[in-house]
């Protein structure tokens, strides 16, 4: 401890004695408080205290918490070490320096006669620098084209579907779902049996509606046995998976019953179709036609009824395959 | 005639634009009027900037398809007799990227070879720095900052050929491991903490030799080759001897536009060769390889070229090892894999220093120096570099081995005794050639004047 005070009090005395010089001259004379040059000595020992801390928080347990306050310590420390130092410590002048000209008149003349003076013995000139172009494009075209070799072309990928008809949908254990197992103001994904959960046309959210309210194009009359209704569970504004079931819990004053998908609130009327009620997406959210086969499973009665998920070039354009 | 005023419409308005903004005018006609000696030897320098732009471009490419993962799982793909075997994911997508991926063979193999060509070209490059006395002040500091990326490349080449798990990658790796735990003291904690355990290490030990060799070591060698370049720039380069050439001054092509021409020609030669090679001849190829496992190796592995004179060293070294109070303070490794390069660097940092306390001359040098106008210099370069090529040539005793039937053991006790001895004899010859070449004024190469006068008549 005695030793350490000595090492601190040589060090003011260092400090202080550094600064013994010949003012400058024009420059006004400055000495560092005494009190600044403390006041920094301790914001240095606090931040080798707390390095010092740091170290032993963690070789024991390395405690988060302890460990960002440590470090964190120290660095302030350190951090306010400098600017006290910078404030009170160091001769505080100020200077004008003049902005440089930017513009050299004399030299942007030299170089718009050095660069064509260095192309000027050329006759052909036009000639070679249509071949140059030609050239240089068809090589870093050639250069650029193992970039196709990163994924297969769009086109299939994107409307490539699980869905077939008398394919069984599966919960998340994979267990094949009864028909009255769907119950009104609930909601739940479901699955193609025997397919990869994780492709984009996969899940399906499966809702029940009152019979009566259902109201879903005509050709679609009997793609919901017992008013159970499967969309794709992908919005088709940005991809996100449409989570969110609203349902009215007091009919007269509540709004419809709807998915809606979390990322940007775009709203699906179950009833309709999945019709966007509100929200960004432009397109409803693909409807899977249900059946219920023999021993009361849910099944696909056949593909979706548009593409899966968020707009590209040619989403309205054919069935999925 | 109208479109030549277009054309110069065109540059004075490019030109003032950006002097306007930039002020790059006066900058850009120092540029343009910068003069590059005309001398080979000063492009080698060159080749090997071109071959790490080139590494970048492939290396970025490979990034595209390389997982660096150790998770096991099992290989279906077109290459028959590895079917069914078990492989890591890093082994297996360099196999995708190799036979599924079109022109990615083409990718790694030209990046292989633009690697092995990046070695050689810092390597030529820096016994022309040497033999012509280049580092001599002011240039000391330029030596030191090329040394490093010789290192790091070194080390970048190491890491890059160890990503793909297979068998050669796993050796050099066993090997790499063993090197670092034979450092004295400290080798038996820095070695588990680099792998992240014994080795062959954590499944975490691929990721990091993966950032090592994708981010970390070419951000360092892309630094340290800016700060190279702008020596250089500030400097200017060095020069022959020559009619009107001084000490003061710098002859020969402007950087605009002969230089210029020059120089991307030279970058697209240096590319052009290496996907020639790339496509042409075939660089390891992992799947005769096969993947790596702890319990196997095989016969004649050979390493990149420029890892040569280490294996040659750890091949060379006699079974010594020192113990201390029972403790092992240096394993054998430490001596062919740590202690022989750690010499060779030390020597090559510490030359420009040695030579100016040797000479006691501590003038600033702009003009090169014939190799045969220094003979000690250059005898002791010639013998320094023979020594280290020994050891090189030592490292593919295996090889000779097998395709000339020299027995391993004697070609390795031949080695041994050669290491010390022509270093000596190649230091005598040389420094007698160099004063004899230096006192008659004769070219080693070229007729002299007198037989080219002869010739003549």
């Amino acid at each position: 401890m005695k030793s350490l005070w000595r090492f601190l009090v040589a060090g003011v005395v260092l400090l202080l004695a550094r600064r013994r010089r010949e003012p400058r001259l024009e420059r006004p004379e400055f000495r560092a408080g005494a009190g600044a040059e403390l006041v920094v000595l301790g914001l240095l020992g606090v931040a080798t205290l707390g390095a010092v801390a740091f170290a032993i928080v963690y070789f024991r347990g390395a405690d988060t918490q302890w460990l960002g306050a440590a470090l964190g310590v120290a660095l302030a420390a350190l951090g306010a070490a400098s600017a006290v130092a910078s404030k009170r410590l160091v001769l505080q002048d100020k200077e004008i320096e003049p902005r440089p000209e930017l513009e050299d008149p004399a030299a942007q003349k030299e170089l718009v006669t050095t660069v064509p003076e260095g192309v000027g013995g050329i006759t052909r000139r036009r000639l070679l620098l249509a071949g140059a172009f030609g050239a240089v494009g068809a090589v870093t075209g050639a250069i650029a084209l193992p970039a196709l070799s990163l994924g297969p072309a769009a086109g299939g990928q994107l409307t490539r579907s699980p869905w077939r008809r008398g394919r069984r949908l599966v919960t998340e254990d994979g267990e094949p779902l009864p028909a009255e197992e769907i119950a009104i103001g609930t909601f739940r994904t479901a699955f193609p049996q025997d397919a990869d959960r994780e492709q984009i046309a996969a899940a399906v959210i499966v809702v029940r509606v009152p019979e009566d309210e259902l109201d879903l194009p005509s050709d679609r009359r009997d793609w919901a046995p017992n008013g159970i209704l499967a969309y794709s569970k992908i919005c088709t504004h940005a991809g996100c998976a449409v989570s969110l079931f609203r349902y009215p819990s007091f009919a007269a004053k509540s709004p419809k019953p709807a998915l809606v998908c979390p990322c940007h609130y775009s709203t699906f009327d179950v009833a309709r179709a999945a019709k966007v009620l509100f929200g960004p997406a432009g397109r409803p959210l693909p409807q899977l036609p249900l059946e219920v086969d023999g021993q009361g499973y849910l099944v696909a009665a056949g593909d979706f009824s548009g593409r899966v998920g968020p707009a590209w070039w040619g989403v309205r354009r054919g069935r999925p395959t | 005639m109208g479109c030549a005023e277009g054309a110069a419409d065109v540059i004075r308005g490019t030109v003032r634009f950006l002097d306007e903004r930039l002020g790059s005018s006066s900058f850009l006609r120092k540029t343009l009027r910068y003069v590059f000696p005309d001398h080979w030897s000063f492009m080698l320098g060159e080749i090997a900037l071109y071959c790490f732009v080139i590494l970048v471009a492939t290396g970025i490419y490979l990034t595209l398809f390389f997982r660096p993962s150790l998770s096991h799982t099992i290989y279906h793909g077109p290459y028959e007799p590895l079917r069914g075997h078990e492989v890591t994911e890093a082994y297996l997508s360099t196999m995708q990227l190799s036979f599924g991926v079109k022109a990615g063979l083409l990718m790694r193999q030209a990046h292989h070879w633009a690697a092995n060509l990046f070695l050689a070209a810092i390597v030529l490059h820096l016994m022309r720095i040497f033999f012509t006395g280049a580092f001599r002040k002011p240039r000391d500091l330029n030596m030191a900052v090329g040394l490093t990326m010789l290192i790091l490349a070194v080390v970048e080449g190491y890491a890059g050929y160890s990503l793909p798990d297979d068998l050669l990658s796993g050796m050099g790796l066993a090997i790499g491991y063993s090197v670092v735990l034979s450092l004295p003291v400290v080798g038996s904690w820095l070695a588990p903490l680099l792998w992240g355990g014994n080795f062959p290490g954590s499944d975490a030990f691929i990721s990091r030799l993966y950032i090592l060799h994708v981010l970390i070591l070419p951000l360092a060698i892309a630094l340290l080759v800016s700060i190279h370049l702008f020596v250089v720039a500030r400097q200017k380069h060095t020069q022959f001897p020559g009619p009107r050439r001084t000490e003061r001054n710098v002859v020969g092509s402007p950087l605009w536009p002969a230089y210029a021409l020059r120089s991307i020609g030279l970058l697209v030669i240096v590319a052009a060769v290496v996907v020639l090679l790339g496509g042409l001849v075939q660089i390891n190829p992992i799947w005769l390889w096969g993947p790596y496992h702890v319990y196997d190796a095989t016969n004649g592995a050979q390493p990149d070229w420029y890892l040569g004179w280490l294996i040659g060293a750890l091949r060379l070294m006699p079974p010594l090892e020192i113990h201390v109070f029972g403790y092992t303070l240096v394993p054998n490794p430490f001596f062919g894999g740590a202690l022989f390069p750690l010499i060779v660097f030390a020597i090559l940092y510490a030359w420009p220093a040695l030579e100016r306390r040797i000479t006691g001359d501590h003038a600033r040098h702009e003009l090169l120096d014939f190799p045969r106008d220094v003979p000690w210099r250059t005898a002791f370069g010639m013998g320094f570099f023979t020594w280290i090529w020994i050891v090189f040539v030592a490292g593919s005793a295996d090889q000779m081995a097998v395709h000339f039937e020299i027995p391993y053991d004697k070609q390795i006790l031949f080695f041994r005794i050669a290491v010390l001895v022509l270093p000596v004899v190649v230091f005598l010859v040389t420094l007698r050639v160099c004063r004899e070449l230096r006192d008659t004024g004769a070219h080693p190469f070229r007729p002299s004047a007198s037989t080219r006068v002869a010739r003549s008549e």
